[in-house]
């Protein structure tokens, strides 16, 4: 008998095959080498797409935003008649290589324009009138996954969207700092008591599985991490800091395939033009370094990142020089091997309009269950039940 | 003793949040009934919460015309809420009404609404309070026509050449029947019914507004009239499902997350019977024998506001700084006039992730230890993070007096203490640990019971 048919038969045999998988000795020694992974960066409180891929060729663009609407001159010219937005410059580079992937008019039918409840949408990827209490990245690691590790949001809190029924991904600010917490003799010797009793499958075992879990993934996380060494410099931002410990964690070998960060302050009613370059220069200056540095570590042919906002905002500007809630936007993926690159389907329609809001052609869903299948190698339907086909971009 | 300590624990642990050993030991001399009846209070002074002034209803015109800017009513608005959620969570910490907040709790994630309207909400949490234990068909309807739940579910769109369906469908599949007791036929012709309730803008109150009104023929549940809003509420509550869906919610809530169906359809049945009267279902409830049984103790997750209160109340913490709790309800996912969305705190498991239950465990000895922050001084490879930690206990704030807590319990052992501080044993394994240092003070065995995750169970 080998010794993982040995391991299985003696788990049965003494009961305790109710202990999580990390417990499983062989499932941790499978190597972290050459695990595909996604990088997932939530941009906060509704972006306003129409200032980041400027469709500058549209006269009713100008026409609908005179105060904020941005001149060709001070626009990075792509195809198709768009252009970043000029804060955007160093993700052209990118653009140019074939590595990122622009998906134009992605939504969703009846549209929810409150912000936590279309962060919701996104999170669960439920229907608009539809309320699930698991996100879809928590399903995902519901049913292809055994560790709570392999959904890492780098936070102090997780997000709806690592939440699953038996597994949740794991919030980590800072590794050390929590894995001193939890080594504090007290809280081991709680986890290490629980790991010789039976948990059952009440409340109570469920403290002690998520406690067990906790501190096996975090330990894991640490001793792996510990010993990276990435010297490479980001921009001194929050997003910034939160990649390159991203980039650590790839570094380190660790099997996640899930990563997830937040940037907010896109909320942008008023004032909006300093604000949003602002907030892109941010946003595009530390996904670039994020990128170069994966390069760097020989780890990019793994990764995809992935950009979301839980809307776009309205097409005609308000008059503090803002943007109102609006609907349908546009997510970026970056990628070694995209199937579609560049900009990769029709342009906003500023003429049809659903009460003053973009119509959405894309489906998030079909964006998500083209991630799931073809880069996660997961069943997308058991996770996605909206009946959308994938829209295969990777 | 009329009352064993044990039911007293567990009883307290479900109508209110928690008991002290002193107190339970005075209360174990009435019988059940008398305790349960104790706390079922309709009205009386306290009752309701009046942080917010009615004079706020205006407070947006009134920003506006001081030329307040939108980013500054924001802010405003934003300050507003907090100020009412605090205004709660004090009555939350201070009321001998416990059951009365226990029941508004339920009331509140059960027909769960967030407006940006501070005097709005508080009075739809006030419509809560006042029906609490009376006629769940009388709030209903005052639920229904209340300010906050017409703008949260777009009812002041609601007009009958466009018939916004939101309320419709929300009232059948969330505060009534359940998904899959109504067609989509049914949700059409219930929000033409309530086509034309609003209300007035400028005083808050409900308002018919006939002209927008479709006074014609509607086919609801099959049966064909010119059904209004009211007739459909009637037909709603005439519907044992409603008692049903009700029943088993609050079953959830008080006794156990797992249901027992017999006997959910039983107590549906004695609702349906009593006209729907709350607190008849709930006192049915805690005088049953089988409320007491082994598999109904300890069994259900404390709710983050059911832990926090719980905490502050069992200790007697005096808080400096309410931010701090405002800000943990939050963080431990459970912000009083923040859910999530309509269909409210989901509750249960979904509280528990790897980040709220290490928190759940610091917490004890960040609050309860006066400024020392036992948990970073043990920390083997000390760095600047140490720093944090104490800097993080300072905004706590709290006060605990300790003396009268030890003095309360000085006598008990460890075998005793944990009774008294927790619904279900932790392994034996975990006791003999905390046995094995003789020199734990009664202080110290009582923070290292309240930081185990058998603390979160009520």
């Amino acid at each position: 008998m080998d010794r993982r048919g040995f391991i299985r038969t003696s788990s049965l045999a003494s009961g305790y095959f109710l202990i999580p998988g990390f417990l499983k000795p062989l499932e941790n020694l499978r190597p972290g080498e050459g695990q595909k992974n996604i990088v997932i960066i939530q941009l906060s409180g509704g972006n306003d797409w129409l200032n980041t891929i400027v469709p500058y060729k549209n006269e009713l663009y100008y026409k609908k935003r005179p105060k904020i609407g941005l001149k060709e001159d001070k626009l990075i010219l792509l195809e198709k008649d768009l252009a970043f937005n000029n804060s955007l410059a160093v993700l052209k580079q990118f653009y140019d290589s074939g590595e990122m992937a622009i998906v134009n008019n992605v939504g969703y039918p009846n549209p929810d324009r409150s912000h936590f409840r279309s962060m919701d949408i996104w999170h669960t990827a439920s229907s608009s009138n539809e309320f699930l209490h698991t996100g879809w990245l928590g399903r995902y690691l519901d049913n292809d996954c055994k560790n709570s590790y392999e959904g890492i949001e780098v936070d102090n809190y997780l997000s709806l969207a690592l939440k699953g029924k038996k597994l949740n991904g794991l919030a980590v600010k800072n590794i050390k700092q929590l894995y001193n917490e939890l080594k504090v003799p007290y809280f081991n010797d709680i986890a290490q008591a629980a790991k010789s009793d039976v948990l059952n499958e009440d409340n109570q075992g469920y403290l002690y599985k998520t406690l067990l879990e906790t501190s096996s993934s975090v330990d894991y996380i640490y001793e792996k991490n510990k010993i990276v060494n990435n010297t490479f410099e980001y921009p001194n931002s929050e997003l910034g800091k939160q990649l390159k410990d991203i980039a650590n964690f790839i570094a380190s070998g660790i099997s996640t395939k899930v990563y997830y960060v937040s940037m907010g302050g896109f909320d942008t009613h008023a004032a909006q033009l300093d604000r949003q370059n602002n907030l892109l220069d941010q946003y595009a200056k530390a996904v670039s370094a994020f990128i170069v540095n994966l390069k760097g570590l020989n780890k990019w042919d793994d990764t995809t990142v992935f950009t979301f906002s839980e809307f776009g905002r309205r097409v005609e500007e308000n008059a503090s020089a803002g943007t109102d809630h609006g609907t349908a936007g546009n997510v970026f993926l970056f990628g070694k091997n995209l199937k579609k690159k560049g900009i990769v389907n029709e342009l906003p329609d500023l003429e049809n309009l659903d009460d003053g809001d973009l119509k959405y052609h894309v489906d998030f869903r079909s964006i998500y269950k083209n991630i799931l299948e073809d880069w996660l190698q997961a069943d997308a339907n058991k996770i996605i039940s909206a009946n959308v086909n994938p829209f295969k971009v990777i | 003793m009329a009352t064993p300590l044990g039911q007293i624990f567990h009883v307290y642990s479900r109508l209110g949040f928690g008991i002290s050993y002193a107190k339970a030991k005075l209360l174990s001399q009435k019988t059940l009934n008398e305790i349960i009846n104790g706390l079922i209070v309709t009205s009386s002074t306290g009752t309701y919460l009046t942080e917010i002034k009615k004079e706020d209803i205006l407070l947006k015109k009134e920003a506006m015309d001081n030329g307040m800017t939108p980013k500054e009513y924001q802010k405003l608005i934003k300050d507003k809420l907090q100020e009412l959620n605090i205004s709660w969570t004090k009555k939350l910490l201070n009321t001998e009404n416990v059951l009365l907040e226990k029941q508004t709790l339920f009331w509140h994630n059960h027909f769960a609404c967030r407006v940006r309207h501070p005097y709005l909400m508080q009075e739809l949490n006030n419509i809560h309070r006042k029906f609490a234990f009376s006629s769940f068909r009388d709030m209903l309807v005052e639920v229904s026509k209340s300010p906050a739940m017409l703008i949260y579910l777009n009812n002041q769109q609601n007009k009958k050449a466009h018939p916004n369906e939101n309320f419709a469908r929300e009232l059948m599949e969330l505060f009534t029947l359940g998904r899959g007791n109504y067609t989509e036929q049914d949700v059409q012709e219930v929000a033409r019914a309530f086509t034309g309730w609003g209300f007035n803008k400028d005083d808050g109150t409900f308002e018919f507004k006939e002209k927008q009104h479709d006074a014609g023929e509607k086919t609801i549940f099959t049966r064909k009239g010119n059904f209004g809003g009211e007739d459909v509420i009637n037909m709603l509550i005439s519907n044992k499902q409603t008692a049903y869906f009700i029943t088993k919610k609050m079953y959830k809530y008080y006794v156990n997350e797992n249901v027992n169906e017999e006997r959910v359809k039983q107590l549906a049945d004695f609702y349906y019977q009593n006209q729907y009267n709350t607190g008849a279902l709930i006192k049915k409830i805690f005088t049953s024998t089988w409320f007491y049984d082994a598999e109904n103790m300890g069994c259900n997750i404390k709710s983050p506001v059911d832990y926090l209160i719980g905490l502050s109340r069992q200790f007697s913490i005096s808080y400096s700084n309410y931010d701090v709790l405002f800000k943990l309800q939050r963080v431990l996912g459970q912000q009083l006039f923040y859910p999530p969305n309509v269909a409210g705190w989901p509750g249960g498991k979904t509280y528990i992730d790897s980040t709220t239950l290490v928190l759940r465990m610091k917490l004890p000895s960040l609050i309860l230890n006066n400024g020392e922050v036992e948990i970073a001084d043990k920390i083997d490879d000390p760095d600047d993070q140490k720093k944090e930690e104490v800097l993080e206990n300072k905004k706590f704030g709290t006060t605990v007096n300790w003396g009268v807590i030890i003095e309360e319990n000085k006598n008990l052992d460890l075998d005793k203490l944990l009774k008294v501080y927790l619904l279900k044993s932790p392994s034996q394994k975990i006791t003999d640990k905390i046995k094995s240092d003789p020199s734990l003070g009664v202080k110290e065995m009582i923070l290292k019971i309240v930081s185990l995750p058998e603390y979160n169970l009520a």
